[in-house]
């Protein structure tokens, strides 16, 4: 498949994750991602690998857990409220070092909440799901054609460092179709082998084990030491954003996911009227871009985050910006978008009251 | 009842709405009724019901889903499709949902159809996945006829990269449904395209120029 051709978001996970290697998909249907079952489902059979759909999204993740465990590189999917149901499967793997890839194609919430598009998971995504001191790398796709090489990467980063990587969508991502090229790219990233999976000793090896239970304090909290140290390494290096015409922008606005991409019209009409705005965009929700955010304002008055949610990631820009400038918000939230003049209006509203 | 059905089936996302939207409209101009059937089941979101009040103020009955569009968009037909087995003189386009999952729903209505003058388009876009060479069509075509109990009688080539597409890309898919066309024995009916280009004799005698109604980027 060298040409271009027509997908949406939620195939193009779909087709990446095949492409990376994923031979092993379990899940459970729920608006708006389902079309990553759906297309699963036709396409696993044909190439030798396995899509089971499982009686709930609780099963779904545990099985991740036991294909991860066994050195399959594995994937499963959901919307929302679908992931509060696997955050103890999340927490788990966390727990015992297991890479696998978890999508969520977020909708609006709490609850049942809507199946409309919404960034109301970004608490959940970096800061919580399941219990404990872990974390999970956190990427955050704003095209179908970014999706296709972050979900390659995806599957890297979890094997590299054996653990869950999530991306992170929302339905209007997930839905959207545009055109892309499926090409299989070489990421340069060395993926060591698992000899940490239960593959079978043959009796040739100790045999290996995957746990998370330590009962000793001074054992976990040695392991848990351990595991820090691994996601300070990937502070170090696995952060990732755009910066768009923030050099000498009076005015940034920072958004990730689809809503960058109708941030990037505001700035873009912005400037129509003179006035200097920016975007900076993170495409790593965690590790958190942290350095962009003093690097690209520095001739900047002020910096708006703008999110389909009540203002979660506006508290990390906050954080990385360290009251150097006023940080403002515009939301949308129940499944509602934000359109560009909205955006451009309250652009205009700060602005003007700062004079 | 000698009203003319029109059903339009295919792979989600192959442009079986934009087409069904456009065929109603294009059907408006020697029908006095014309009916636009959403018999989408399977996705809530983009549906012949978003084009409601465009089809609407043109003349054009709508019958979708009760719940259409709303939070409790659940997987039910709605009760008044049985109204287009009552009407006379009427053109009624049925817009299904995709795939032979979407196509179940149609199975419910065989007894009605049965007697009616029906005609069953596929529609194919070459360049969606899953939908690319002539063996997946035609399983896809055998996947659709399993499940909604009816053959399909035409094919509609509709070809397409969104914003990007090219004459060259409508040409080649022609190429491609042709050659199901000639294996299964089905015409074509309709060579769609949503720009204006010199295409080929062979394209241009089948063309249907649409104008994209649901998406406009």
């Amino acid at each position: 498949m060298a040409e271009k051709v027509l997908v949406k978001g939620n195939e193009a996970i779909a087709e990446a994750a095949i492409m990376a290697g994923c031979r092993y998909f379990f899940g459970y249907p729920i608006t708006p991602q389902t079309e990553i079952s759906a297309y699963m489902a036709k396409r696993m059979p044909k190439i030798g690998g396995v899509f089971l759909q499982a009686e709930s999204e609780v099963s779904a993740a545990n099985m991740v857990y036991g294909a991860a465990g066994a050195g399959a590189r594995v994937m499963t999917s959901s919307s929302s409220p679908g992931i509060s149901l696997k955050a103890e499967a999340l927490s788990y793997m966390a727990g015992a070092d297991l890479p696998c890839v978890v999508i969520n194609i977020v909708r609006a919430g709490p609850g049942l909440g809507g199946i409309q598009p919404s960034q109301c998971d970004y608490f959940q995504a970096t800061k919580g799901h399941g219990h404990g001191d872990y974390r999970v790398i956190v990427l955050a796709p704003s095209s179908v054609h970014e999706i296709v090489d972050m979900t390659a990467d995806a599957f890297d980063m979890a094997d590299i460092y054996r653990m869950p990587v999530m991306i992170l969508g929302d339905g209007m991502l997930g839905q959207m179709m545009e055109p892309v090229v499926f090409e299989k790219k070489e990421s340069g990233r060395c993926v060591p082998e698992k000899t940490w999976a239960t593959t079978g000793t043959e009796m040739k090896r100790e045999h290996n084990v995957i746990n998370s239970l330590y009962i000793e304090p001074n054992v976990l909290e040695k392991i848990v030491l351990e595991r820090y140290e691994k996601y300070a390494q990937i502070e170090a290096t696995e952060k990732k954003y755009e910066a768009y015409k923030t050099d000498d922008a009076e005015f940034v606005l920072t958004a990730y996911g689809s809503v960058a991409r109708i941030c990037k019209n505001a700035v873009d009409e912005l400037r129509a009227q003179g006035i200097k705005a920016g975007l900076i965009r993170p495409i790593t929700l965690w590790p958190f871009p942290s350095e962009a955010y003093l690097e690209h304002t520095k001739n900047a008055k002020g910096i708006m985050s703008v999110e389909m949610s009540m203002g979660q990631m506006i508290e990390d820009v906050k954080l990385a910006v360290n009251g150097t400038i006023p940080v403002y918000f515009y939301g949308r939230t129940g499944g509602n978008i934000p359109y560009p003049n909205e955006i451009i209006d309250e652009v205009k509203k700060i602005i003007g009251g700062d004079k | 009842m000698n009203s003319k059905i029109y059903i339009t089936v295919g792979h989600y996302g192959s442009g079986k709405t934009e087409y069904s939207v456009n065929y109603a409209l294009h059907l408006k101009k020697t029908y006095d009724k014309v009916f636009l059937v959403d018999l989408d089941i399977v996705n809530p979101y983009f549906r012949s019901n978003d084009a409601r009040s465009l089809l609407e103020s043109s003349g054009i009955t709508v019958i979708a889903p009760d719940y259409a569009g709303t939070n409790v968009d659940i997987p039910a037909l709605p009760p008044d499709v049985m109204r287009i087995f009552n009407v006379d003189d009427a053109a009624i386009v049925i817009d299904v949902g995709g795939d032979d999952d979407g196509a179940i729903a149609l199975g419910r209505y065989k007894r009605f159809f049965d007697d009616a003058d029906v005609s069953v388009s596929l529609v194919v876009n070459t360049r969606r996945p899953l939908s690319g060479t002539i063996e997946e069509i035609i399983e896809m075509k055998e996947n659709i006829e399993l499940s909604s109990r009816l053959s399909v009688t035409d094919l509609i080539a509709d070809t397409n990269i969104s914003d990007e597409t090219t004459k060259e890309i409508i040409e080649e898919g022609y190429k491609i449904v042709k050659e199901v066309s000639k294996h299964l024995n089905i015409p074509i009916k309709y060579v769609v395209s949503a720009i204006d280009e010199n295409f080929s004799e062979e394209v241009n005698n089948k063309l249907f120029k649409i104008e994209r109604k649901l998406l406009k980027i």
